[in-house]
């Protein structure tokens, strides 16, 4: 092999193993934190047994609100359309937190209870996340999702 | 009436800017001067008529003309009138308005400097980038009209967000898109260059001023959306993995590797057929920003709402630029392997391995951000893909930058001497160990803030050394051509950057507390007293305001007044409080009243103590400069010139004008 092509191969063979590496570490880092959403009805059916740390989301229940008298820790519950969950959280809920509102929580489950992390709101209140519509029309497919909840942005 | 006339503008807009794309490249190919010629006036006036739409359009806004639809969803008669000038960007039909007219900007600036540049090349780059203006002027007037009439005319409007309603807000996107859209620049010099078969690299070196300065406002835009997302969001954090942000942050990943490897185009001629590419990524990723934030195909902190079908209309461009000016280059693209040969030890190393990390650090973030489209796709379920993916990986590929960036400036092309890089090695890695210890003293041993500590002397004072050596060794006047201090900056602004990453990431303190008031709360060796909440009232807004006293063993630090305002519509926002320090950060948010009942009583408070957050901005703001500076090169301009002197000395006096 003529030096050249002996340089072009050292070369080659270098950016395959840099590739290989990146690609594994990749695939590794992405099943590290891929989060999955539920509705609290396709966990209360099970099927976010087996993952830890997961995503939470549906609507406020009317209602549900309820902060400790001496700490931050409010307690609340997430519904869909068949399923409810109680949520816990120890923090300060985002500005657009309210009754019937969609959110999006994420932690894990403790007992029969979700143990948040951290909660979101969206920034404009007629606007629902697509997945999480997407997510709740699966959850109960036939039955419509919930009006007041299913609402998207009109135009 | 008027809204009409923008509407009519924005046609004939339409219809010159198809004149620009198609005629100057028939008569580029043809050869025919004619054709060619009618770039430039085909362009003035197409950015003639895009500015009078973007003025109806601000004029709609001033004058209340809630008969516009798009006025009337986004502003009311309460809001400020700067805030009414910041709502023609606010919402979805706007901002690609100003999209096309920061086009139109760019384009007329290229059309006014680039008089001493070859007809057919200019007559080429101004039809690419009328061409570009097509799509978008197209996709403006199909599916997202500015100017459509709300009939019968409401007696009031809607509200712009409030989390718009901010000053960081008014000028975040327009610096944004003069770097997104800068980027459409350098694109077109690389399609022009495909098409015309230029083998020589002197293109190169007309495009690399743009390319730095779009780069440079880009970064400008990135510190300013951080900024707002810290001062705005009430969450006190600087970057979130949001898919928006990574929408801006991969046009700049890869900007940055297309800067470099410009470089080694035109001063080694080698790279030829990758910094094609690069440009054409850098253009795409810009064109799949938009995209993003205006589909909401994606779950975001920054989702408004937003309609899917002009996502389609976006995605169908994309498809046609990105498929297009591939399918050109692979047909088109140098073959020949040019450029002259260089050695292991050589900038053009150096420079090719931070290229690779740049690239490959956009890839992984393109498929981050990406991911849940994918998933949902292969129906694998509704995923995210969690900020520790991003934080992880691109640290893991930052790490060879920046321990090559010191070296950067010592490095010579072809082929370097190794005896200096071995200084540079000790001494700045004396440095850095040194901080190190000293940090780690400092700190109690805080890993982060160690090797924050340590990587930033590492880059900095390595950026250093260098300057203190042409200061020693070069004759006054020619010590830092612009060229040259814009890279010394911009390496200097990493090396700062990476201090505020770190050292806030290690030595931040963030805390929700309960406090009924007059009760004190210690985080970070000072005292928050709260000293109740008052009502108050702005222009368009009611809220409650805290007053929250912070003192430091004893004496008062400062006053801070948090707020949290409910606007004329009900959108509930939190103003956070900020007493900013070259240091350190005091960051004050009001959470909610215990009892909604008694805003008197007490409160949920975030308290944060963050060092060193300001050095985050600062480092970005010394690279947007880097950015500016190295395209002020003198070079860029006298050896345009010198390359034509065989034009008539009359054109020369013109372009001197």
């Amino acid at each position: 092999m003529n030096p050249t092509r002996k340089r072009r191969l050292t070369i080659v063979l270098l950016i395959v193993a840099a590739a290989a590496v990146a690609v594994g570490l990749i695939v590794f880092a992405l099943q590290q934190n891929m989060n999955y959403l539920f509705t609290p009805s396709q966990v209360q059916t099970g099927q976010a047994n087996g993952y830890k740390t997961f995503r939470l989301g549906g609507m406020v229940k009317a209602g549900s609100i309820q902060r400790s008298n001496d700490s931050l820790k409010v307690t609340f519950t997430v519904v869909d359309a068949s399923g409810s969950m109680p949520v816990e959280y120890n923090g300060i809920l985002p500005d657009l937190f309210r009754d019937n509102q969609s959110v999006i929580a994420t932690g894990h489950m403790d007992n029969a209870r979700f143990m948040a992390t951290e909660v979101l709101a969206k920034h404009d209140e007629t606007y629902m996340p697509k997945e999480l519509k997407d997510a709740m029309a699966k959850a109960h497919e036939g039955k419509h999702v919930n009006e007041e909840a299913g609402q998207d942005k009109p135009q | 009436m008027t809204p009409e006339l923008g509407q009519l503008a924005l046609i004939l807009a339409l219809l010159l800017a198809f004149a620009q794309g198609v005629l100057p490249l028939i008569g580029a190919w043809r050869g025919n001067r004619a054709l060619m010629a009618i770039a430039r006036p085909a362009a003035a006036g197409q950015a003639v008529f895009v500015t009078l739409a973007f003025v109806l359009l601000v004029l709609a806004f001033l004058s209340f003309d809630f008969s516009v639809q798009y006025v009337a969803d986004n502003s009311n008669l309460a809001l400020p009138w700067y805030y009414r000038i910041a709502a023609v960007w606010g919402a979805h039909e706007g901002s690609l308005l100003l999209w096309i007219f920061i086009l139109n900007l760019w384009t007329l600036a290229l059309a006014t400097l680039s008089r001493n540049l070859p007809e057919v090349f200019v007559a080429r780059v101004l039809g690419v980038l009328g061409l570009v203006a097509v799509g978008f002027l197209a996709f403006i007037i199909f599916t997202s009209n500015p100017f459509a009439r709300l009939l019968p005319m409401p007696p009031d409007g809607g509200d712009l967000n409030p989390v718009l309603q901010d000053p960081g807000m008014t000028f975040h996107p327009p610096v944004l898109y003069m770097g997104y859209v800068g980027f459409s620049v350098a694109f077109a010099f690389s399609i022009a260059a495909l098409l015309g078969g230029e083998l020589e690299q002197a293109w190169v070196r007309w495009a690399r001023p743009w390319t730095n300065v779009a780069w440079g406002f880009l970064s400008a835009g990135i510190v300013a959306g951080s900024w707002w997302a810290y001062a705005e969001l009430g969450w006190g954090g600087w970057w979130f993995w949001d898919p928006v942000e990574n929408a801006s942050f991969m046009p700049w990943l890869v900007g940055a590797a297309l800067i470099h490897a410009q470089a080694v185009t035109e001063k080694r001629g080698g790279l030829r057929a990758w910094t094609i590419l690069l440009s054409i990524f850098a253009f795409s990723l810009s064109l799949l920003g938009t995209f993003l934030v205006r589909s909401g195909v994606l779950t975001s902190v920054h989702a408004f709402a937003s309609d899917p079908r002009r996502g389609l209309f976006i995605l169908c461009f994309l498809a046609v630029v990105v498929g297009g000016s591939l399918l050109l280059y692979a047909m088109r693209a140098p073959k020949v392997a040019g450029g002259k040969p260089f050695s292991v030890v050589s900038r053009e190393t150096a420079i090719l391995i931070g290229n690779l990390m740049l690239t490959v650090a956009a890839a992984m973030v393109l498929l981050g951000t990406l991911f849940p489209l994918l998933g949902d796709a292969l129906n694998l379920g509704k995923i995210s893909v969690g900020p520790p993916y991003f934080g992880f990986l691109f640290t893991l590929l930052m790490i060879p930058v920046v321990l090559l960036l010191p070296f950067g400036p010592y490095l010579r092309w072809g082929k370097s001497d190794v005896p200096v890089l071995k200084k540079v090695l000790w001494r700045a890695g004396l440095a850095a160990v040194a901080c190190a210890i000293v940090a780690a003293l400092a700190t109690g041993g805080e890993a982060k803030a160690i090797a924050g500590t340590a990587a930033a002397v590492w880059c900095g004072f390595g950026t250093l050394l260098y300057v203190l050596k042409r200061w020693r060794e070069m004759p006054a006047g020619r010590r830092y051509p612009a060229e040259m201090a814009g890279m010394l900056l911009a390496h200097f602004g990493v090396g700062v950057f990476l201090a505020g990453v770190l050292l806030t990431n290690a030595l931040s303190v963030e805390r929700d507390v309960r406090v009924a008031p007059s009760q004190t709360e210690s985080i970070g060796g000072y005292q928050f007293r709260f000293d109740g909440v008052q009502h108050t009232r702005g222009p368009n807004w009611e809220g409650d305001q805290g007053t929250i006293t912070v003192l430091r063993n004893g004496s008062e630090v400062a006053v801070m007044h948090p707020q949290k305002r409910t606007y004329s519509r009900g959108q509930v926002q939190t103003e956070s409080a900020i007493n900013p320090g070259l240091f350190r950060d005091l960051y004050v948010a009001l959470g909610e009243p215990m009892d909604p009942k008694q805003p008197e009583g007490a409160w949920a408070l975030r308290l944060y103590d963050k060092p060193f957050v300001r050095w985050i901005w600062a480092g970005g703001l010394l690279m947007m400069l880097g950015g500016f500076f190295a395209a002020a090169d003198r070079r860029f301009r006298t050896k345009r010139i010198a390359e034509t002197e065989a034009v008539p000395a009359a054109a020369l006096q013109e372009s001197r004008a």
